[in-house]
């Protein structure tokens, strides 16, 4: 065992110990980032010198014996969290020089834990993909297989996590952006409730989708990143204030009586059969543990993609407003007056799949089609949210695949955009609910890439998926594999 | 076709895009099927429906009217593309 292969809590127990320090750790960190991250992509930014004056504080941290569960752990961020004085640049050339200001409250919650941030992680373009090919630093690669994607949005974030460059990692999550990477690199994802955690200083894709959550090797680390970055923030409005409970409290192992749910509307034709014997497997684990199932119906299901690209795109093409050329970021040269400088810095600075989102949200939002596409959507979303609620009557959480396949090749869907969006079928209904998610690591396919089931739980139900997620893994081996680089 | 090149370009100048002739081109035909993708939302009887904006119920988020401290003219034209004195500077706006 290296020190970058250890879990959070693995590697705590030794900096308590005093067997190792913060500066040990970070420093075989940055190592392996340098030795590994050429072939994988996961970074944009590598920030040694303040890591390391980070984990030489955290070392006097806990001489002192003031040591947090992330006191000296390196961590990574995705490049979509803004950091003070580094740069920021959402995988976008439009922000390619963007040093903020000011650190987002997730950021500032993880640097007074004492966390150690080693830099800045790659992802699609403002979060907008599900394959991280669509960055401007280029495509992050999987490290099970560096010819297939590693999902996206939070493509670095899963991507570091299975490459062992970082030791645990945040994302954030619009329509399956943490769970769909970590099921597709085989680490843990969890997606929050919305409002569970603070978007303060994180660069806005669709507001009302939105939410910040860790990417780990286990579900104690991810019980421990979602506790350190929880809680209500007077600077974000939609923050909820209810108190933070100790999601280390649900890793108990014990799901006997527990009732999940598994809708029909997700065992469907067509999922792949590597996912399909994972799940079924899944499901007999769980029995074993005592578990008890039921079967359900979201109705919705097959209009969330639909639903989900005309609310997303249209919060895009307002969030994305603010990137004009004036104000940070690029501009371009030889606009004749404002609004051809716009025009022109625009189409500089944003990739591909920016413009279309931008474009489809423009039009659904525009004059004549607002009630045709916005507002259907937004009435639509009412009957996918009452989908869950009724099921939360008669269930504690709900079984489900990820992603209807395993990794695909790079390259592979990047001409047919529609064909990439249905790629998401299985996470979006979630963020469509705001509820929360998480994604465990639970097979292998036959091509040697890792495959995750979701754990879906009610609105702040983060305790009781936590539970069902950590019991599953402790009565299985697959988190334990690793990638071989 | 649900969506044409004029429109395209229409949109495209809402949305302060300049798109070359081979983008309004790849772009008419992947909205037109997307846009012809998201019809099936009229599959559903939505009347009655009241629409949502907002997953969880938020209810308005006030703060006290106090001064605080804020970033500042220098932190706030740090990044700024083209400055002069303490302002942001343009291409003209008035012809």
């Amino acid at each position: 065992m290296e020190l970058f292969d250890l879990t959070i809590h693995e590697l705590h127990e030794r900096l308590k110990r005093k067997e190792v320090s913060s500066v040990e750790a970070t420093k075989a960190m940055l190592a392996r980032i340098e030795a590994v991250d050429p072939k994988v992509n996961a970074y944009i930014t590598v920030t040694p010198e303040e890591a390391l004056a980070a984990a030489e504080a955290a070392d006097r941290r806990i001489a002192a014996g003031d040591i947090a569960p992330l006191t000296g752990i390196p961590v990574a961020l995705k490049d979509i969290f803004v950091t003070r004085g580094i740069r920021t640049t959402c995988a976008s050339r439009i922000l390619g020089n963007f040093v903020p200001p000011y650190d987002g409250t997730a950021v500032a919650k993880l640097k007074e834990a004492g966390a150690v941030i080693v830099g800045k992680l790659n992802q699609d373009e403002f979060a907008m993909g599900s394959s991280g090919e669509s960055s401007a630093f280029g495509p992050t690669k999987n490290p099970w297989n560096l010819e297939c994607i590693p999902g996206g949005s939070s493509s670095g974030s899963a991507a570091a996590i299975a490459a062992r460059t970082a030791t645990a990692t945040l994302g954030t999550d619009t329509g399956g952006s943490i769970r769909q990477p970590a099921s597709h690199c085989g680490c843990v994802g969890l997606r929050p409730t919305y409002g569970r955690v603070s978007r303060y200083g994180v660069i806005a894709y669709a507001s009302s989708l939105d939410q910040v959550g860790p990417v780990t090797r286990d579900v104690t680390d991810c019980a421990l990143m979602l506790g350190a970055v929880a809680g209500h923030d007077p600077m974000d409005s939609t923050s909820i204030d209810l108190p933070v409970p100790d999601y280390t409290k649900a890793l108990t192992g014990d799901v006997k009586g527990l009732k999940l749910g598994l809708p029909k509307e997700y065992y469907i034709e067509g999922l792949d059969p590597d996912v399909k014997k994972a799940l079924d497997e899944a499901i007999e684990t769980y029995r074993g543990l005592g578990a008890e199932f039921v079967d359900i119906s979201l109705p919705h299901t097959d209009y969330a993609v639909a639903t989900y690209y005309l609310i997303a795109t249209a919060e895009a093409s307002s969030n994305l407003a603010r990137y004009e050329g004036v104000r940070f970021g690029h501009r371009a040269e030889g606009g004749a007056n404002l609004i051809d400088m716009f025009r022109k810095t625009r189409a500089e600075g944003f990739g591909a799949e920016v413009k279309r989102r931008i474009m489809i949200g423009t039009y659904a939002l525009s004059s004549g089609y607002y009630d045709a596409y916005y507002l259907k959507a937004q009435k639509v979303r009412t009957l996918i949210m009452q989908d869950f609620l009724k099921a939360f009557e008669k269930v504690d959480a709900i079984l489900t695949p990820v992603a209807p396949t395993p990794a695909f090749r790079i390259g592979e869907k990047t001409s047919d955009p529609l064909k990439m969006y249905l790629s998401d079928i299985f996470t979006i209904p979630v963020n469509l609910a705001g509820t929360c998610a998480v994604s465990v690591p639970a097979g292998m396919g036959a091509a040697g890439l890792p495959i995750g089931l979701q754990l879906i739980g009610r609105p702040f139900g983060e305790e009781t998926i936590i539970r069902a997620a950590h019991a599953f893994e402790q009565a299985t081996a697959w988190h334990q594999r690793t990638a071989q680089l | 076709m649900k969506i044409t090149k004029a429109e395209v370009d229409a949109v495209a100048l809402l949305a302060r895009l300049e798109l070359t002739p081979g983008e309004t081109e790849t772009f008419t035909g992947q909205m037109d099927a997307i846009l012809a993708y998201v019809e099936k939302l009229n599959e559903l009887d939505t009347s009655g429906i009241i629409p949502t904006s907002h997953a969880v119920p938020v209810e308005n988020a006030f703060r006290d009217d106090a001064v605080r401290p804020s970033i500042g003219v220098e932190s706030a034209l740090a990044n700024a593309p083209d400055r002069v004195e303490g302002f942001f500077r343009v291409p003209k706006v008035i012809e």
